[in-house]
């Protein structure tokens, strides 16, 4: 995934309609330019996730069941047209789409971030841990992350929520326990050659202890691949928490998580589609943003990973 | 070679004893593992037979033992769901479906995946570079099971072309297959496609270029068979991602696979059966990693002398 520096060069006295144009375009969209992904990353998620309580024009629970099943607004052909009162349709008891996925946004956005801190954290550590000491300790500790990286991830996270019940606080637990394994794997990586380097040695003989070593010396240089994993897998874990919720085993209802609301949707394909079609955009945005998103971040702070 | 093959052989074992470890206590994490292991309205007598069968009276350790010693027999007890059948029985009655699904989902993201990552390494920086890089982003981001659902409303309810659900002929096989496939093949093909750039890029292939090879040749015969190792080593994880990943495509589309059983038998709470399908995804998974691992040491010398 190189980036070419000629490509930013707007290619001159060319017709609009021109194929060097249009390649200019593209490229414009989907190589370079992170206006696209933050636009999408800010109206999908953030601002959804921050203000949903006063900007969503309806409450994301109250049944209407005489509004039930009305078509998005652009939908003016059948027996019930869209309203502009509810300008993504509503779902089978009434409730209007737009504000569920709006409130949907916040439960995404907490749930990834909430797992990303507990899964990045203990990996983290881990890896430091793992690729600084080395010897039995590496040993153990890369024999637990093969054993993790070798379960089942979905059918792992339904036995776990099949134990525990199934509850939001489970929902960030069983990610962060199955996905953790993926930091510690690449962190130890990087320590290994980081360990290798003088300046390492050099505060060895200097007298720092190690944990001064690692805390001082060793984690600011894995700080880039820490941001760039974390972002790719912001990602992951969004289309995790939604497949669970999905299966049924993530987020309880009534809550609106995109995932159940997919889930909703499902049954009424055929009539209603936009019960089910809306929620998955909104996975597919913001999933697709993230990728763009750590892809950009990807080259700009570690070259190193591109090839993962 | 004999001594990797042996590290990596005792290096599974490690992991299959945690897999092991992870399932045996999941059902004992939360107070009387009776509660998990049975569903609620089980009677006295088959509380007595479980309890005898995992040995449920012992220390956790015997238990454990006890756990190892019927699963590697492959007994993991009676199923509550399916009355008269054992939980390995469901597992192997299943399989034939998720496998048939599987390997053609496989198969055809293979055919269309290589061909896209080679063409959009030789011929990069164009519109079909662009397009494969955009089937790459979408094969990460869009979630499977919206996918499986939109297909179904495109295909079948509008279009009438395919069946909506269950297994049958071909016809009930290709939207399945799609929308399992879609994630392996935006994955293969961006491997195939970094791999093969990465080799494009060598001596020999300048080599055979003056050598005066056609372009044909020099691209599917030298250039692919060098690019072909990376690929080659994520096959294993993407065979078993699908059989996971079968959980949600079987649901959608009614599938009777070993992933719908195994929501089927979480949903009834019928541990047994889910005992037997993650040990088994599992075992599949470890030693598909472990044959890979000596395939790729075989053609690769230098992995075995590390």
């Amino acid at each position: 995934m190189a980036t070419e520096g000629t490509v930013l060069q707007l290619p001159q006295r060319l017709p609009w309609y021109s194929v060097a144009r249009l390649r200019h375009l593209t490229n414009l969209i989907f190589k370079e330019y992170p206006v696209v992904w933050l636009t999408i990353l800010f109206l999908v998620l953030i601002f959804p996730a921050l203000t949903a309580d006063f900007t969503a024009p309806h409450d994301p629970l109250k049944q209407q069941l005489s509004k039930r099943l009305t078509p998005p607004v652009w939908d003016q052909t059948g027996d019930k047209p869209g309203t502009w009162s509810n300008i993504l349709g509503t779902d089978k008891q009434g409730r209007d789409i737009l504000s569920r996925i709006m409130h949907g946004s916040r439960i995404s956005l907490m749930v990834s971030l909430s797992a990303l801190a507990i899964g990045g954290t203990i990996g983290t550590t881990l890896g430091l841990v793992s690729g600084y000491f080395g010897r039995w300790v590496d040993h153990l500790i890369m024999r637990v992350v093969d054993t993790f990286l070798a379960l089942p991830l979905i059918l792992m996270a339904l036995v776990i929520v099949a134990v525990f019940g199934p509850s939001f606080y489970t929902a960030i637990g069983v990610i962060s326990v199955l996905l953790w394994s993926r930091y510690t794997r690449q962190i130890r990586a990087e320590v290994l050659s980081i360990k290798a380097l003088d300046f390492v040695a050099r505060a060895r003989v200097a007298g720092c202890s190690n944990l001064r070593i690692i805390v001082k010396h060793v984690f600011p240089n894995v700080v880039n691949t820490l941001i760039v994993l974390a972002t790719l897998q912001v990602g992951t874990v969004i289309l995790l928490e939604a497949t669970l919720s999905f299966l049924g085993a993530g987020i309880p209802r009534p809550n609106p998580a995109w995932g159940v609301m997919v889930a909703d949707g499902r049954d009424h394909i055929a009539s209603a589609w936009w019960i089910a079609v809306m929620p998955g955009l909104a996975i597919m945005f913001v999933v697709l943003s993230m990728n763009m998103m750590g892809d950009w971040l990807r080259d700009k702070l570690d070259p190193k990973l591109r090839q993962v | 070679m004999q001594r990797y093959i042996i590290i990596r052989l005792i290096q599974s074992v490690f992991t299959l004893i945690g897999v092991s470890i992870i399932v045996f206590s999941l059902a004992r994490l939360s107070g009387n593992p009776l509660d998990v292991l049975l569903p609620d309205e089980a009677d006295d007598e088959t509380f007595i037979r479980i309890s005898e069968l995992w040995g449920l009276n012992d220390p956790w350790y015997i238990q454990y033992f006890t756990f190892v010693k019927n699963a590697s027999r492959g007994e993991f007890g009676p199923s509550f769901k399916w009355q008269g059948r054992t939980a390995m029985e469901l597992v192997i009655l299943h399989l034939p479906a998720t496998l048939q699904l599987a390997s053609i989902s496989i198969g055809v993201s293979v055919l269309l995946a290589v061909p896209i990552g080679v063409m959009s390494a030789v011929k990069k920086g164009t519109m079909l570079d662009t397009v494969g890089k955009l089937i790459a982003l979408l094969g990460q981001s869009l979630p499977s099971f919206w996918l499986a659902i939109v297909l179904i409303w495109i295909f079948a309810v509008q279009l009438g072309w395919f069946p909506t659900s269950g297994r049958g002929g071909f016809s009930n096989m290709v939207l399945p297959a799609v929308a399992l496939g879609w994630f392996s093949v935006a994955s293969f093909m961006r491997l195939t496609r970094s791999s093969m750039l990465n080799v494009l890029d060598s001596e020999y292939i300048k080599l055979a270029r003056i050598k005066g090879l056609p372009e044909w040749k020099v691209v599917w015969k030298h250039g692919l068979k060098n690019a072909a190792i990376p690929p080659l080593t994520v096959f294993g994880a993407i065979v078993v991602g699908q059989m996971t990943g079968s959980v949600t495509i079987e649901t959608v589309f009614a599938w009777p696979g070993v992933g719908l059983l195994a929501l089927q038998a979480v949903n009834a709470r019928d541990y047994q059966v889910i005992q037997a399908v993650t040990m088994f995804i599992s075992v599949l998974f470890i030693g598909m990693n472990l044959l890979i691992d000596i395939l790729y040491a075989y053609i690769d010398p230098r992995i075995r002398f590390n």
